[in-house]
């Protein structure tokens, strides 16, 4: 079947069959490999993204769900010359190890800062429960969103 | 060849942006599996019994296999096993099989969705045999699995005469301990891509640790020269070991399917693969007998230690090595006998994780000493002071430690920062009739950098440093950045030796083709090891430049740029290649297993803070400190980093992660069943490092990667001792286990 | 990712009409699909056996929750995420609020349904207790028209509700002013988030001035073949007392009522061991 959206604001459209994963079409259809595959069952959260502006497991998604919806992914976040400002806290505060995890832990860093510009640790840690990261042991993610959020005020 | 001294403005100790950092943080970094491809997908057809014979295997109709690459061990063009230690674990079982999911059939076809169909169409039929799945029964040899006697490796390590001193004791204690397996879960599963053919050779890009290891694995598969095999590291999610040895038997397979369907061929493991079918780390048991005296003098320890190796020998007798020689601890014991067998299993063999031995022992020897202390009515730092060694003194492999480093200072400091026995107090009291209980417990450790003994000798680890076209300085180093920031790391050394910023330095991808082999990215070796050869080849870089007058001692960055490009157009090329020397002083014996077993060590002591309800009998590390000595941190927040992503695995292999069994199969392989902590569950974990440098590190810097494995296991749990009077003495420790002792 | 992609269909119905004329059409061909985020995961198996899907996941009338003056009607297809950002159910059903939170993570309570959690008919269910012990209805909707049921009637077996072919749920309803005094939500997970509970308590009470439980609702996962209204144990509390004999007694009715077992996740002992101490934290949180 054929499936209109938005992509990090670019209109495309994709020709899969209907259960075929968001992330299958993003990696695929659309090469935007950004986003990954840990686990394929919805309990690693690498393939997030954000879908009409909320945070998903594009692994669970399935494509036909998303005609006319509006996905954003790592890739249209920021780039190496012009990191967001959740990226650049990554960056400056060690957030990021092997980096596969790191992609959809910006984006639910992304969702959790929209929620909640605010946020104290117990917050931080909640929404960010769903991103499993297997080098940092969360510390340094933490210490990234906590500048992040001083930023983005 | 001169070492400058250390400039204030050098980037040593300075927490430098990652140079790896952006592309990671923009999804520009590619993975295996993110790379574009144009070719075949590959994968696994596996054994579903733990042993026997394979009678028949039968492909299911309504697949049309004629449009399928099959490949068996009959079309292996060479030898089939993964060189690595031994020569017992073949890439694919030929008529026997020796544990579950071991790889019988390889399958690729252009469309990747056809894979899984054509797997569950194959049918394969067995003639079962009596398989083994305890170290007991393996032990035991009733059935025979594994050569002569199910033992892949065994030592004997004796310092003093331990049978000689147990009527002097006061009081003998004994106990046994167990450690169970370990997921390493990399959230970047396995994944390679392969193109081979006999006249250009083979060519494998994929997630891995050491380059080389796999170089070596697939020269007896194919038959081929040395320069036939190019292997290339592409961006790893994730490896703790995991990544070590298994990605030679992955890349064997991808590379025996293109070449036989002559075109390029990707297998990427989807999770439930990945989880029931690689290494695991080697479950242990350790038996201790100690004879101690009354004020807390430990006379002797008798240790029998066992792991268990899974099928195949692989790095077996190697994590034994680790795990014997760090079971008597930073403790001088004038006598001990230190028995430790790798012994065989039909499970999937167990591998590198992060430690490697020593998490097993070290689990051990400290709930071991807190139950000592326990019994002989003492303080466990009171027990730990009494024996610590000191300087001058000898381990149990009888070296003699001389690295200017106080445990009893380093525990003081610990338990003055943590507040440990005020708290230890204030925890009793108040958990007198409380459902909710809090507890308090340490952990004393040593770990050993670099390889054992003559490991590294025998390693003879190689590293370059190149220029190529307008002064561009590279390095050349087989290491690979796995997370740990390996590329950042050799920057700040090479940049530092060479009085330049870390950007004036390049690293280059860890590609056989055109890096020397510097050794496997494990053991803690990569800022102590390769990273003092890295500051080396800089030195002969800098040496060479201003013995033949194209700089003078002092410069700035730009003339040595310039004066770089000059060079190589003046002779051609610049290229420094330096060989590991042994420091001085070390001397290790292979047969005796005897003297200087690490050139250093780093040491540590680690506290946790534990709360447990016992209305559902769960523990919630509440804190958890990590005080170690290090020699020399060269990135503040990489090493921070690595201390508390171990730390987070450690408290994962303490209280959560089970790998539960099915006859010799992970049950629960999936990421839902199997419980990694969340951020949710862990704790606040601080970090401080102390520094002692170490002459024959960059820097002084030691070794770090797996250390922070080896401490949160027993603190914890004897943390939950002082808090529940519960002695558990088997990890993981879930809540079901501290209910069941307390009914 | 092993399923076998090009033999699975979904189509999206244009209205909730459009729904229930498929589902009549053939009873059985086609079964509804709203988040997916349990499908999807059988789906990542291999082994989703069901090939053809209607996606319902944007019919607005599954989606709304209406505030009556007698009782809040959730739609089935309202997310984790609505229900814990509902402020009367926030005010008034708290339970349901703490399971929302405590199923899966962020992402998952941002797609996830309550018509897909009680569809699912896991045992293991974080929702369903909450329901249990508000004593909801469930409201199933077919060309036919509605059918009401009391929520505890629901579930009959393992994986098997009174939920026709035909049939939809269409939402659940909870009776507002109770007069419950407290409730209590405790749920007993491998981990603190994304985690499949061991053990899952729910429990409303009214509780008068002297002391006496009036009564007690308690609804009780992963202890069962299906979520529990633990309805001998509920009985036996009827008009009882706060004492130690009473809470004694209360824990063996209870242990006798359910069926714990051994699984992947947990043991019957520790299931036992621990719903009776769920039991009584709650029983001793009556006392204030």
């Amino acid at each position: 079947m054929k499936v209109e959206f938005k992509l990090n604001g670019q209109d495309v459209s994709v020709e899969a069959p209907p259960m075929k994963r968001l992330l299958d079409v993003l990696r695929e259809e659309l090469s935007a490999t950004g986003t990954k595959e840990g686990c394929g069952e919805g309990e690693c959260g690498a393939c997030s993204v954000m879908m009409d502006q909320v945070l998903v497991n594009s692994c669970l998604v399935p494509i036909s769900q998303c005609s006319g919806v509006d996905i954003l992914t790592v890739e249209g976040l920021g780039t190496t010359e012009d990191l967001h400002p959740i990226q650049q806290s990554f960056l400056e505060c060690g957030g990021a190890q092997c980096g596969i995890c790191t992609p959809g832990m910006l984006m639910a860093s992304l969702e959790l800062l929209n929620r909640n510009p605010n946020p104290n640790e117990a917050q931080i840690r909640e929404g960010l429960a769903g991103n499993l990261c297997r080098c940092t042991g969360y510390m340094k993610i933490f210490d990234s969103v906590k500048k992040a959020a001083e930023v983005l005020k | 060849m001169t070492l400058p001294p250390e400039k204030p403005d050098s980037p040593i100790g300075k927490a430098i942006l990652r140079k790896e950092g952006p592309r990671k943080l923009t999804g520009q970094s590619k993975y295996i599996d993110d790379i574009e491809f144009d070719g075949l997908h590959g994968i696994t057809v596996r054994s579903t019994i733990p042993r026997g014979k394979i009678k028949e295997i039968h492909f299911g109709k309504n697949i049309p296999w004629s449009e399928f690459t099959i490949v068996t061990a009959k079309d292996i063009p060479g030898k089939n096993y993964v060189a690595l230690i031994l020569q017992d674990q073949p890439f694919l079982a030929d008529g026997v099989v020796n544990h579950p999911e071991e790889p019988i059939l390889l399958l690729a076809h252009p469309n990747k969705y056809m894979l899984e169909r054509a797997r569950q169409a194959i049918t394969i039929e067995y003639e079962k045999l009596p398989p083994i799945f305890e170290i007991e029964d393996s032990l035991k040899a009733q059935t025979k699995i594994w050569g002569e006697d199910n033992i892949f490796k065994s030592y004997l390590l004796e310092k003093g005469s331990i049978d000689s001193i147990w009527n002097q004791a006061d009081l003998i204690i004994e106990d046994e301990y167990y450690t169970g397996a370990q997921e390493q879960l990399y959230i970047e599963n396995n994944g390679m891509v392969a193109v081979a053919n006999s006249e250009e050779g083979v060519t494998i890009w994929g997630s891995m640790q050491c380059p080389y290891y796999v170089h070596k694995a697939l020269l007896p598969l194919f038959g081929l020269s040395e320069d036939k095999i190019r292997i290339i590291q592409t961006e790893t999610g994730g490896g703790f070991g995991g990544k070590e040895e298994y990605p030679s038997m992955i890349a064997g397979h991808a590379a025996l399917l293109a070449w036989k369907s002559g075109k390029a061929v990707k297998i990427i493991y989807d999770r439930a693969e990945d989880m029931v079918a690689t290494t695991k780390r080697h479950p242990s048991r350790t038996r201790h007998k100690t004879a101690v005296m009354k004020d807390g003098r430990i006379l002797g320890m008798d240790i029998q230690f066992v792991i268990d190796g899974g099928a195949y020998a692989t790095l077996s007798s190697v994590v034994l090595s680790r795990g014997t020689i760090h079971a008597a601890g930073p403790y001088n014991i004038p006598h001990v006998r230190i028995d430790a067998k790798a012994v065989a299993t039909n499970s999937p063999p167990h591998g590198a994780f992060r430690g490697f031995g020593a998490p097993q022992s070290i689990f051990a020897l400290e709930r071991h000493l807190d139950q000592i202390a326990k019994k002989l009515n003492m303080t466990p730092e009171d027990l730990r002071k009494k024996n610590f060694i000191k300087d001058g003194e000898k381990t149990a492999t009888g070296q003699t430690i001389n690295e200017g480093v106080s445990m009893n200072a380093l525990l003081d400091r610990a338990l003055k920062h943590t507040d440990f026995q005020n708290k230890r107090r204030q925890f009793s009291l108040d958990n007198a009739n409380k459902k909710i209980k809090k507890g308090i417990g340490f952990a004393s450790f040593m770990h050993g950098s670099g390889f054992t003994g003559s490991g590294e000798k025998y390693l003879a680890s190689k590293v370059g440093i190149q220029v190529v076209d307008g002064g561009r300085v590279q390095v050349l180093a087989a290491s690979t950045e796995i997370g740990q920031g390996t590329n950042t790391i050799f920057s700040q050394i090479a940049a530092d030796a060479l009085s330049v910023s870390p950007d004036f330095v390049e690293i280059f991808q860890p590609d056989t083709k055109y890096v020397p082999n510097s050794g496997p990215t494990v053991a803690s070796r990569t800022t102590m090891v390769v990273g003092k050869l890295v500051q080396s080849a800089a030195i002969g870089l800098r040496q060479t430049l201003q013995k033949e007058g194209y700089i003078k001692e002092n410069y700035r960055e730009e003339e040595l740029r310039q004066a770089c490009a000059k060079y190589v157009r003046d002779n051609g090329d610049l290229k420094i290649i330096v060989e590991y020397q042994q420091p001085p002083g070390i001397n290790w014996n292979d047969e005796t297993y005897q003297g200087d077993a690490y050139g250093s060590y780093a040491w540590a002591i680690y506290v946790a803070e534990v709360t447990i309800d016992t209305t559902t009998w769960e523990t919630k590390v509440d804190h958890f400190t990590a005080l170690q000595e290090v020699g020399r941190v060269i990135h503040p927040i990489l090493a921070a980093g690595q201390i508390e992503g171990g730390v987070a695995q450690a408290i994962g292999y303490a209280i959560y992660e089970k790998v539960r069994w099915k006859d010799g199969r992970m049950a629960n392989g999936t990421m839902t069943n199997y419980i990694m902590p969340t951020s949710s569950d862990l704790p606040k974990i601080e970090v401080l490092f102390e520094e002692v440098p170490y002459a024959y590190g960059p820097r002084g810097a030691k070794g770090i990667g797996e250390l922070p494995m080896d401490g949160p296991a027993p603190a914890i749990l004897n943390a939950v001792a002082m808090a529940t009077g519960h002695e558990i003495k088997a990890i993981p420790m879930l809540p079901e286990d501290l209910m069941r002792a307390s009914l | 990712m092993r399923a076998f992609v090009p033999d699975y269909e979904m189509k999206t119905p244009e209205s909730l009409n459009e729904t229930l004329q498929l589902l009549a059409r053939q009873p059985g061909e086609w079964k509804v699909f709203a988040g997916g985020t349990d499908l999807m995961v059988v789906f990542e198996t291999g082994k989703l056996a069901h090939k053809k899907y209607l996606n319902i996941n944007g019919i607005k009338e599954l989606k709304e929750i209406a505030v009556n003056e007698e009782d809040v009607m959730i739609g089935a297809g309202c997310t984790y995420r609505q229900i814990q950002e509902n402020p009367v159910i926030r005010q008034e059903f708290p339970m349901l609020v703490d399971a929302a939170k405590l199923t899966g993570a962020v992402a998952i309570q941002n797609r996830g349904t309550i018509g897909g959690n009680i569809a699912n008919m896991s045992p293991a269910a974080d929702s369903p207790p909450a329901l249990l012990a508000y004593d909801a209805d469930i409201i199933l909707l077919s060309i036919k028209g509605y059918r009401v049921l009391s929520y505890k009637y629901f579930h009959q077996a393992y994986k098997q509700a009174d939920l026709r072919p035909s049939e939809i749920i269409m939402a659940v309803r909870l009776k507002r002013n109770q007069g419950m005094t407290h409730d209590y939500y405790r749920k007993v997970g491998t981990r603190s988030a994304q985690a499949i509970s061991k053990v899952c308590l729910a429990a409303t009470a009214s509780v008068s001035r002297s002391q006496r439980i009036e009564w007690v609702h308690l609804g009780i996962g992963s202890v069962a073949a299906i979520p529990l209204r633990a309805v001998r144990t509920e009985h036996f509390l009827f008009q009882k007392s706060l004492t130690p004999e009473v809470f004694n007694e209360a824990r063996k009715t209870l242990l006798a009522e359910i069926t714990p077992i051994d699984d992947i996740r947990s043991d019957a002992v520790y299931r036992q061991e621990v719903a009776g101490n769920l039991l009584t934290e709650f029983l001793e949180s009556l006392k204030s």
